[in-house]
């Protein structure tokens, strides 16, 4: 059978120039950069020289790069290493920010969660507002990992500067795909399986002089921050990943423009469909739909019949049986939510997969509507 | 996460659609929990002559109701309201645990299609069955 993979979005393919990369950091290479000897000193300065590719993605410096596991290590180590009494947050965070504010709050902290517009938009005024003498911290996430929609940072960054309040960002889905300008950001967090990197690799970016309480204590790796041997064939694997987004990045993004106007184009031909998000400020990777009269998990096992990986927000393909809190801050109703769609365009992805994709729609939410008692369509 | 059975079902669905004339019609499920089930009876004397089912739903709904609507189909209303979780749930090879609900709501459809059947027939309706019909409304309303 054919497989289309469109779910970018929650994991990408490591880019084989990446694991070739990788391949001599499992063998010849296996030093610990904590040793003394060779083998560890020369595993240090292969960590340094990745360190560097990665700053130069969002033209940082070097030493403002910390290593994690993953960005979902990178925001709970910000969130809860971060010492202060009141949050800001925005009601669309990805599950790693908003279950470690409630965290937070358990422990005593008072979050404050900015609500979003219908496109999924944070008005920075209403950060501006919320924030207080308290306030230490503001965490608003770049790109939606649900919708696509692209927060303005610079002008939050901006704000916060002016309110001496640190800002942090979680720029999973942003880093490597669109350029960052970090002039205005104290805290950055970043993924490597989003970027056509392995997994087991993220970053910090922590601008100097910010202080941050590690989340795990040990041997003094990452300067202290984040302790633990280093990672190194994951993090040599991410630094290729980035130099290589870093020199594809327009012809990417042109590209998966003109996959993603087509696909927009072709889908909402079929009728009692909406795409959801930002009509403009947005990741052009990201296509996210609702289809009246169906429900998602159908949808979604129903297109894996036939070889295409896509994914949902709907309450019943989540563990808690609750609809995606970002479809539901964006002010969709219930029912709304659950024939949520959402569909991830890569470097890989072809006109041809968009062509099979969308027939294969066509006719899943035909089968599925035919058995739905809610369709009004039907004879 | 899903047995074979369960995605056999939810591919092929058994009796779906709409009877033209059915003697009782169940209605269950609310948009909240995001499932929705109609299910239609046609009887022959005392026996389920013809079934069939609408669902919204995921695809644990869906392969419920396909189940439950094969089980019933020739029974007797009588055997037909012993169809249990237990019965569907085995039929279909095992659910995951946070899908088990939608397996009584398959059931709840077909017991609110017999209640519908006694009372636009003015037969009488049992104390359980009754009490049933209550609770299955009240569950739905909220």
């Amino acid at each position: 059978m054919k497989k289309v993979y469109l779910d970018y979005v929650a994991t990408t393919p490591v880019d084989p120039l990446a694991v070739k990369e990788m391949a001599p950091y499992f063998s010849d290479k296996f030093g610990n950069t904590m040793s003394l000897y060779s083998l560890g000193r020369e595993a240090k300065k292969d960590l340094e020289e990745s360190r560097k590719k990665i700053a130069s993605l969002i033209s940082a410096d070097p030493e403002e790069i910390f290593f994690t596991s993953s960005a979902t290590e990178s925001n709970n180590t910000i969130l809860k290493g971060i010492k202060g009494s009141h949050m800001v947050i925005s009601s669309i965070e990805h599950a790693c920010i908003m279950e470690s504010a409630l965290w937070l709050e358990k422990q005593g902290a008072r979050v404050t969660r900015i609500p979003v517009d219908k496109f999924g938009l944070v008005n920075p005024l209403d950060i501006e507002k919320a924030i207080t003498k308290d306030t230490a911290l503001v965490s608003i996430i770049h790109g939606s990992n649900e919708v696509g929609t692209i927060q303005d940072i610079g002008e939050i960054g901006r704000i916060c500067r002016e309110k001496n309040v640190l800002f942090h960002t979680d720029a999973s889905q942003t880093f490597g795909k669109i350029k960052i300008d970090v002039e205005n950001i104290d805290l950055l967090s970043a993924s490597s399986h989003k970027i056509y990197g392995p997994k087991g690799a993220g970053i910090i970016f922590k601008r100097k002089g910010v202080d941050l309480t590690p989340l795990i204590h040990g041997g003094g790796q990452e300067e202290g921050l984040r302790s633990s041997t280093v990672n190194v064939p994951s993090i040599v694997g991410f630094a290729k990943a980035c130099q290589i987004a870093e020199e594809r990045m327009e012809k990417d993004l042109e590209k998966i423009s003109r996959l993603f106007k087509k696909l927009v184009q072709e889908v909402l031909k079929i009728d009692n469909v909406y795409l959801t998000g930002h009509p403009e400020k947005r990741l052009k990777n990201i296509a996210s739909f609702y289809f009246s009269f169906i429900e998602g998990e159908s949808l979604v096992l129903s297109l894996d019949l036939e070889g295409i990986a896509v994914s949902t927000g709907s309450a019943c393909s989540s563990r808690s049986l609750e609809p995606s809190h970002v479809l539901i801050a964006m002010g969709l109703e219930h029912e709304q939510a659950h024939g949520s769609l959402r569909v991830s365009l890569g470097r890989n992805t072809t006109e041809g997969e968009i062509d099979y994709f969308v027939d294969k729609l066509k006719e899943s939410v035909n089968k599925l509507r035919k058995i739905s008692p809610l369709c009004i369509q039907k004879k | 996460m899903y047995s074979e059975k369960v995605i056999e079902h939810f591919q092929n669905p058994h009796n779906y659609g709409r009877i033209e004339n059915p003697d009782g019609i169940g209605e269950v499920g609310n948009m909240k929990c995001g499932d929705i089930m109609k299910l239609y009876i046609k009887l022959k004397g005392d026996a389920i002559e013809d079934i069939k089912f609408e669902t919204f739903g995921c695809a644990a709904a869906i392969a419920t109701s396909s189940v439950v609507t094969d089980l019933a189909k020739g029974k007797s209303i009588e055997d037909a309201l012993k169809i249990n979780a237990k019965d569907v749930v085995d039929s279909l090879g095992g659910l995951p645990n946070i899908k088990v609900h939608c397996s009584l709501l398959a059931i709840d459809a077909l017991s609110e299609a017999v209640y519908d059947y006694y009372k636009n027939t003015g037969k009488e309706i049992s104390e359980d069955l009754k009490k049933k019909h209550e609770s299955i409304k009240k569950r739905d309303d909220e």
